[in-house]
């Protein structure tokens, strides 16, 4: 039988695909939009600071009389916040995956779970908050050279808030260990824990991997915590004690200010912008790759 | 022989004693985020309960603390959630079901899926970026709840098209052609059997995600949400015809995290209590949304059976 081309019935049909359809290709569209408006208007700045300055210089003043902007203090204050924070996430992240699929009672998994996924519910702001007023006086009676700004305590609290985005990870990349490779462990006569560290740990490493990188990109991208508690000093320091200022803490510190549209200053942050867009995009991209790989082991 | 047969008895019972030990590691491990929850949770109510009032919903901020409230925060919050819901949920379910029930297997649709997932790992600052140089300057929005609400939805949308695709994908490929054998269109198929089974699933990621967009503050700052603000934008309901004003959409506006953001970064004492008092609520709003969340998720998987 033909299809009849203007019967009503399939010129709806088409309408509602071809809408459906648009609706599903306007996602690439805010991806060009991003790299768009990213780009032009971090050429407009390239054009009046040369490229090997932005990213060679160690000293970030562009507030300043006599603005400098190399961008590498706000890289690094990125990287410490983000380090400190890895090194919270992975271990727990890690260890609470294990535990709540090799060890936990199937009852304890499914209370815990929905709780820990509330961590990452708490809005970034009130974290902040916390960071400030409650970690750092805290931490200061420990540190007694720890500064009312600090990056080790948005980066303690960054970790913990992480933990569930490895862990969930993480424990994925354990449930694709198939069940007769745990068996044959057993078998041997091993224990859960070296079952866990001797066999799961290596089948499963792709995607843990990936669980840290996704967990880094995270926390390079977070952007409240270190606003409120890392201070707004753009530090070339890998001293997480001092205060510091992130990539992100510099695109809010501006867009606090009232900066005309523009001005050499307002470009900053879209320079500061796509800096920080490329070192997510690569750290995502590396994930991906790995989580890839889980599925295509067994 | 004996000898060697005790030792390994000691053995197995060092390994055994290790494996208790890592139990015990894992669970507390395991509690580290809920204790940092419920440790967050009163350090917020010590600092902030004394705060909450009547009063403190229904004034707008002010130079002395205690005069303070959270009313245009609260009020510009409900405005920018309905340009967010108006503009991310029929897009984001829209491209859902395009994905799962239309899109061929090709080079395309894998483009927009990679796409998709890699969105949903941009960091929200970028949407912020994106925009103000896109929403405030190019298309002339200004710094106003459209602009505002708008970069929160591209932000959300991801996280709807996924919610959307794992609720439908979950039905089984006999509903469809059940409905196919009936002689019902794609659409048809759709509209009278895809979408009502999957609404709980799709539901739960509209809530998640408007949830995530309560707390987001760092996208709403870089299009320039002003901190200070003692009035309220004109209201969307009017006593003569045609009912409706969309002047709102232009007006000025902050949001409740905004407002605390203000509050924290302010040295005296007497306004970190304001910002641990709007805390409070800001929390109680995003926590109730999730556990309203994963009730309707819990609800419907009980409820179909297939």
């Amino acid at each position: 039988m033909k299809k009849k081309i203007f019967s009503k019935r399939y010129i709806i049909e088409t309408m509602i695909e071809g809408s459906l359809m648009l609706s599903a290709v306007f996602s690439i569209f805010i991806t060009l939009g991003i790299i768009f408006v990213l780009c032009y208007e971090s050429l407009e700045f390239f054009k009046e600071i040369p490229i090997k300055d932005f990213l060679t210089g160690t000293v970030w003043t562009p507030l300043f009389a006599n603005p400098q902007f190399g961008i590498l203090p706000l890289v690094a204050g990125t990287l410490l916040t983000t380090a400190v924070a890895v090194s919270v996430a992975l271990p727990i992240g890690l260890i609470t995956a294990i535990y709540l699929s090799e060890y936990a009672p199937h009852k304890f998994r499914e209370t815990v779970k929905p709780i820990l996924e509330l961590l990452e519910a708490v809005p970034t702001v009130v974290y902040g908050y916390f960071a400030l007023l409650f970690l750092t006086p805290l931490l200061q009676k420990v540190f007694e050279n720890l500064s009312g700004f600090n990056a080790l305590s948005p980066g303690l609290i960054m970790g913990i808030m992480i933990v569930p985005y490895v862990g969930s990870v993480s424990e994925d990349a354990l449930k694709a260990v198939p069940m007769h490779i745990r068996e044959g462990s057993y078998a041997m006569g091993a224990t859960k824990l070296q079952t866990a560290f001797k066999v799961l740990i290596p089948s499963a490493f792709s995607g843990i991997a990936a669980a840290f990188i996704m967990g880094i990109s995270r926390a390079i991208g977070e952007t409240m915590i270190v606003a409120i508690a890392a201070g707004m000093m753009p530090n070339f320091t890998a001293n997480p004690m001092e205060p510091i200022q992130t990539l992100t803490s510099y695109i809010v510190q501006v867009s606090l200010g009232d900066l005309p549209h523009g001005t050499i200053e307002y470009k900053t942050i879209f320079a500061a912008g796509i800096v920080l867009f490329i070192m997510t995009l690569s750290f995502n991209i590396i994930g991906f790759w790995l989580k890839k790989r889980i599925r295509e082991a067994y | 022989m004996k000898e060697t047969l005790q030792e390994l008895k000691k053995k197995i019972a060092k390994r055994k004693f290790y494996n208790k030990i890592f139990a015990f590691i894992g669970f507390i491990s395991t509690t580290v985020g809920i204790i940092l929850l419920a440790v967050l949770f009163i350090d917020l109510a010590i600092d902030g309960a004394q705060r909450i009032s009547y009063k403190f919903f229904t004034s707008f901020p002010s130079r002395f603390p205690e005069e303070a409230g959270i009313l245009s925060a609260w009020v510009g919050t409900c405005l920018v959630m309905i340009v967010t819901a108006a503009a991310a949920v029929p897009l984001g379910v829209g491209a859902g079901i395009y994905l799962e029930e239309y899109a061929k297997k090709n080079w395309f649709t894998n483009l927009i899926e990679i796409n998709i997932n890699n969105l949903a790992g941009v960091p929200s600052i970028i949407y912020g970026l994106l925009a103000l140089g896109l929403f405030v300057y190019f298309f002339n929005f200004g710094e106003s709840v459209l602009t505002g609400g708008l970069a929160l939805a591209l932000l959300i949308l991801p996280i709807v098209i996924m919610a959307t695709r794992e609720a439908i994908r979950a039905i089984p490929n006999s509903m469809r052609e059940a409905a196919y054998a009936l002689g019902a269109t794609k659409w048809q198929t759709v509209k009278d059997h895809i979408i009502p089974y999957s609404i709980g699933g799709i539901l739960t990621g509209i809530i998640i995600g408007m949830s995530r967009a309560i707390g987001e503050t760092a996208p709403i700052i870089t299009v320039g949400a002003l901190t200070f603000i003692a009035f309220l934008p004109p209201s969307p309901i009017e006593p003569e015809f045609p009912f409706l004003n969309f002047k709102w959409l232009m007006a000025p506006f902050t949001v409740m995290p905004i407002q605390m953001f203000n509050w924290v970064s302010r040295p005296q004492q007497a306004f970190h209590l304001n910002a641990a008092a709007a805390g409070i609520v800001l929390l109680v709003m995003t926590l109730l949304m999730n556990a309203l969340a994963i009730y309707i998720r819990y609800k419907f998987r009980k409820k179909i059976k297939w």
